[in-house]
């Protein structure tokens, strides 16, 4: 296959940036989209250019690492994978293909197609955590059943690789996808019980914070999730959100 | 060899690990708030470490590569987790998770680290459930557990095909809760490319900030290492593409012996390569073996057939194929451990029966295992006379319950339906059992320099059950360094701050910059990866799953070739002082090319099989592995000289007092 | 209240509760329209009611004032920030993919509706305010149909607010929806009923408006 790209390259966070089209031949359909863009920057090497810099680390779809905006959709164009399992088959020979990085405040470019996503960490510092100390004498972990169909929803929710995806696909930039999947799995297990309610106060108090934009329902975010967060989470993050701030201590 | 001191404590093996915790020394809570420790690496180890340690009260500073210490590779572990829980019933114990993590391991583990590694096996989970990881449950509200590989009992805790993901997720968020209160301070996007030795002790690191390329000085009265594994020296493994040996290797350059490199754990059912652009490879949970049948075709004709694409896996008739698990095991069959698969994998594809274009693959089959559910399915349901096709379609719906996931990361990957047609799989690097020598407190042989979780040696021996590098990782963090460091520490309640104004930084921080300069500087016509392609190639190809003398020998020499080309004819575009990921890149794979050779001379020496480690010359008359305990009872220690050539050998011999040793069968 | 109001999430509560007001109201507005087809009396009657009654015009006419107003202000605000969380947009984007135009371009249809409510504040509220408190005729009660025929016999009004219920069905189709998942009201029962009411509320109510409107219109014809 032969292809024309149309990469974001940006020099740093200060730099403006602007998009460059290069030009990709003999890709093969088995490849992944990051092995692509190695052979692009392999050639690029080659010349003396600057290789173009994005962010990947596993390239098995489970640490979060890899993002980009391929042809206006996070991880492109296939649905419940990241960018990393996307494969060149899905695209047509002699297609133009636009890349770009997430974009989002909260989430500033660091280089070309690399951003800081720490917002996303601050906002778990900020609560998504069980306070216990790993003494390991806590209980006996079968002393308190869960039931089944909460731990699997409190799984599914946990499943999150935090990769920015729903704030990439979200026309407001917003997190609440992220830290829905946060509150509601803790808010499901009895472990997460205690700190329930200065929880969900408190990551929604840092999402603010940090910038992101406000949830307007149009599940964008769920869609393009490679792990198919469901908007359920938001909702029970709206009601633990309640809870939380209309009864008394 | 008197060099070593395992300091394992005196005693009966099941008291060693509680009379060992009441003769160390302990720092006080008020003292704890002067002594400062660096924790290089973000994973089950290194971040169970720092949270452990910032909450008993030290002040941490926790170092990852990654933008996150939730992207550290242990994210990525599939099946699950260990523990003497024996929820089950079915008659587990410490003691038999011992036998059976000394025995997998094929003898090659130090007893008491084991030993203590089950003991707190069952700690593990009390506390990762009470964190909030959502384990698997049954519908009682019971926590579910599985059965893997190569033991009789059920004790692997999962959470679906992302149990590594869900620990990980646990240990980042108590790191997560003391980020918050100031206790941990997190560098994200750092690399350690130094040690920094003072008066004898681990007193700091020389990290890059990767975002702007500033050399930084980072002093601690304490380093511990949890940089997980090297199998990246084979360019293509499971691990992630930044996973790199250059700390621990720094380390052994400083001082700390490096042990049984040699060691490495080869998965059996990996997606095979797809071509010369291949990155990385992916892992296919082995669970798939307990319903998938291995095979490749008796005849060479139809073999080659298949690998020009003439012809079909499914039209090949029943006889026209070679189960050859089934055959050569009886007893096991297409359940053996890990690293006999591998190896008959392997074999049979030298001999030129693989089943895809590159001639490197094999069949994983689940058509007999379809039509066996499918026909369950239908008795169930009371069908009379139901159709093959119905059979297939019940049978395929009771496939995708179990292992619908892993079908569909399969068909996203290789574009094959596995429902329709056999799997193909390949064995790939994905763990090395090898690393830092560390003592039964983790210490390695550099006063105050820790190596915890894969980056360590101790507790696999020459190879690694499913289901326990999760285990060691969160033993090392939560429950056994956090205690054994407190031996060191205590002595250093009155150094106070440990200055990064001295004569070993600046050294250590103008080495750094050399290095970087000339790599930067060198302006040779090559990129970083076309040298670490041809290391890896000459790694699987001679010092993989099957070597010997002569092979490692040539390996040995290639490998210094390779090495001195990179340094020659390497480029690296760009500055120092930028997001420069070539530069990353380049300093990670100069050290995989000191390694490699280390790894190659390791193998050579030890003239036995053991483990994933097979050497040729060393089998039984029918082939299989032999093991030689007369002449390798030892773990080999590595002692770096200046050069890989002149490295010297330290042996710590492997007593065996609560273990028979007995040869490994399957039949 | 305005502490209330801080965090995104009860911005959003807020939003979703105006709306509900708003949807309660026209469905009642919609009701009173409705008889003017059926019976000239009977509307002449519910609007000299709805005009006059002192609970209408002093209690629920200023709430309604605030819940539009509130509704409308908050829906800028958000817009507002919601645009400053990506300062600088995507080049290429393909937000059809996952997204109905609906769901994102609220603040579109929602202006439209805005711009819809100047006219029809133009065309009725003010001329009633005008008779009411300055001319002080608060008494002739069969004016309402034959003011509400004038109206619509004018095409380009008539076609005006069509459009503008258009615009106001696809606000509906998901602000209805919509409002229950930001109160958090989601769950595998009730949830697929809700969407259907949304989209049945959606269509039926803009198209109850655009059927009296069109009813007058063509009724002005024929005279």
């Amino acid at each position: 296959m032969n292809l024309t790209l149309k990469i974001w390259r940006q020099q740093d966070a200060n730099s403006k940036g602007a998009m460059h089209t290069y030009e990709v031949s003999d890709i093969s359909e088995h490849m992944s989209f990051l092995e692509m863009l190695d052979v692009l920057n392999e050639g690029l090497v080659a010349k003396g250019e600057s290789p173009v810099a994005f962010d990947h680390d596993c390239r098995e779809g489970i640490c979060g690492m890899c993002s980009l905006y391929i042809n206006g959709e996070p991880h492109g164009p296939d649905r419940a994978i990241t960018t990393c399992q996307l494969h060149m088959r899905k695209f047509k020979d002699g297609e133009t293909i636009h890349i770009e990085p997430w974009r989002a405040k909260a989430f500033p470019v660091i280089k070309d197609l690399t951003v800081d996503r720490s917002s996303f960490d601050r906002i778990i510092q900020a609560g998504g955590y069980v306070s216990v100390n790993t003494s390991g004498n806590t209980q006996d972990a079968n002393a308190i059943p869960i039931p089944k169909a909460d731990a699997d929803n409190a799984f599914d929710a946990a499943t999150c690789i935090g990769c920015g995806a729903c704030v990439a696909a979200c026309k407001n930039a917003s997190a609440m996808l992220f830290v829905s999947a946060k509150v509601s799995q803790l808010a499901l297990l009895p472990q997460g019980q205690v700190e329930r309610k200065d929880r969900v106060m408190n990551m929604v108090d840092q999402m603010d914070k940090e910038g992101f934009g406000n949830c307007t329902n149009t599940g964008a975010c769920s869609i393009e999730c490679p792990k198919e967060i469901s908007l359920d989470n938001i909702a029970r993050m709206n009601r633990e959100f309640l809870i939380a701030s209309v009864l008394p201590e | 060899m008197t060099k070593l001191d395992s300091k394992i404590p005196e005693g009966p093996i099941a008291d060693k690990w509680t009379k060992h915790k009441n003769d160390i020394n302990v720092v006080n809570p008020a003292n704890k708030r002067s002594i400062d420790v660096i924790v290089v690496g973000s994973g089950l180890a290194g971040g169970s470490a720092s949270a452990s340690l910032a909450e008993m009260g030290y002040n941490v500073k926790t170092f990852c590569f990654q933008d996150s210490p939730r992207r550290a590779h242990s994210i990525a572990a599939q099946g699950g987790i260990n523990a003497a829980k024996n929820y089950q019933n079915d008659g587990d114990s410490t003691y038999r998770l011992f036998y059976d993590t000394v025995k997998g391991g094929d003898y090659r583990a130090r007893e008491a680290n084991v030993y203590r590694l089950a003991e707190v096996s069952a700690n593990i989970i009390d506390q990762c459930v009470a964190q909030g990881v959502p384990f698997a449950r049954e519908y009682g509200g019971l926590l579910d557990n599985r059965s893997f590989g190569g033991v009789l009992v059920s004790r692997t805790f999962y959470a679906k095909g992302q149990t590594g993901q869900q620990l990980l997720l646990g240990a980042y968020s108590a790191m997560a809760r003391k980020i918050n209160t100031g206790k941990i301070k997190m560098y994200n996007r750092h690399e350690m490319l130094d040690l920094v030795i003072v008066d004898g002790k681990a007193r700091g690191i020389i990290a890059r900030n990767l975002v702007t390329g500033k050399i930084e000085r980072h002093a601690a009265h304490a380093v511990v290492l949890a940089t997980g594994g090297y199998g990246n020296v084979f360019f293509l493994s499971t691990n992630a593409m930044g996973s790199n040996v250059t700390a621990a290797w720094r380390a052994h350059r400083k001082g700390a012996f490096f042990s049984n490199p040699c060691y490495t754990q080869i998965h059996p059912t990996c997606i095979p390569r797809s071509g010369d652009y291949q990155s990385k490879l992916t892992l296919m949970s082995e669970s798939l073996r307990n319903d998938g049948r291995i095979w490749v075709p008796k005849e060479k004709e139809d073999a080659i057939a298949i690998q020009e694409n003439r012809m079909n896996a499914i039209d090949l008739p029943e006889e026209k194929r070679d189960y050859y698990l089934e055959r050569r095991y009886p007893a096991f069959g297409n359940l053996v451990p890990r690293d006999v698969a591998s190896r008959a994998a392997k074999e049979r594809c030298d001999a030129g029966f693989g089943v895809n274009e590159t001639g490197e693959a094999v069949y994983l089959d689940f058509a007999t295992a379809i039509m066996r559910y499918g026909q369950e399915k239908a008795n169930i349901l009371h069908l009379e006379n139901p159709s093959d096709a119905k059979i297939r379609e019940l049978g395929e719906g009771v496939v995708e319950a179990k292992y619908g996931n892993l079908f569909q990361m399969y068909e996203k990957i290789t574009d094959d339906n596995p429902y329709k047609m056999p799997m193909k799989i390949y064995p790939a690097v994905h763990y090395t059992m090898g690393g830092l020598w560390v003592d039964y407190n983790l210490m390695t042989s550099i006063p105050g320099c820790y190596a915890a979780g894969e980056a360590n040696f101790s507790d696999h021996g020459a190879n690694r059950l499913g289901a326990s590098a999760l285990m060691q990782g969160l033993a090392d963090g939560y429950f056994v360094l956090p205690y054994t460091i407190g031996d060191f520490l205590a002595d250093d309640i009155r150094t106070g701050p440990i200055s990064t104004e001295s004569a070993e930084f600046d050294q250590a921080e103008k080495d750094v910059r050399e290095r970087l300069d000339s790599l930067i500087n060198n302006k040779g016509s090559k990129s970083v990866d076309h040298f670490h392609k041809r290391l890896g190639k000459v790694m699987w190809d001679k010092v993989g799953m099957a070597r010997n003398e002569k092979g490692l020998k040539e390996a040995i020499e290639e490998i210094r070739q390779i090495r001195d080309e990179f340094y020659e004819d390497v480029f690296v575009p760009g500055s120092q002082n930028e997001f420069n990921q070539e530069l990353a890149k380049a300093t990670r794979v100069a050290d995989f090319l000191e390694l490699g050779e280390l790894f190659a001379k390791d193998a050579l020496e030890r003239t036995e099989s053991c483990g994933g480690h097979f050497r040729e010359e060393s089998q039984t008359p029918e082939g299989e592995a032999l093991r030689d305990d007369e002449n390798f009872a030892f773990s080999s220690n590595w002692e770096w000289t200046g050069d890989p050539r002149n490295s010297v050998m330290h042996k710590e011999e492997l007593t065996f007092n609560d273990i028979e040793l007995k040869q490994r069968s399957y039949k | 209240m305005v502490a209330l109001i801080r965090t995104s999430v009860a911005r959003k509560y807020a939003m979703a509760l105006s709306g509900f007001f708003l949807l309660f109201f026209l469905l009642q507005h919609l009701t009173i329209n409705f008889t003017s087809i059926l019976s000239a009396e009977t509307f002449n009657f519910l609007s000299h009611f709805m005009g006059t009654n002192p609970f209408v015009q002093y209690a629920l006419q200023p709430v309604l004032a605030f819940g539009v107003f509130f509704h409308i202000a908050m829906g800028i605000v958000l817009e507002l920030q919601n645009r400053a969380a990506r300062d600088l947009n995507y080049s290429y984007s393909n937000p059809a993919a996952s997204s109905t135009w609906m769901s994102r371009n609220m603040i579109i249809t929602g202006i439209a509706v805005l711009l819809f409510l100047g006219l029809h504040f133009y065309d009725f509220w003010f001329p009633e305010l005008k008779l009411k408190f300055i001319d002080g005729v608060w008494n002739i009660e069969d004016r309402y149909f034959s003011e509400l025929q004038h109206k619509f016999a004018d095409p380009i009004r008539t076609a005006l607010y069509v459009l503008s219920f258009g615009f106001l069905a696809l606000h509906l189709l998901h602000g209805f929806q919509s409002a229950f998942q930001s109160v958090g009201f989601r769950n595998n029962k009730y949830t697929p009923t809700v969407k259907l009411l949304a989209n049945i509320y959606g269509v039926a109510v803009p198209l109850g408006f655009i059927v009296v409107a069109l009813y007058h219109y063509f009724g002005s014809l024929t005279h």
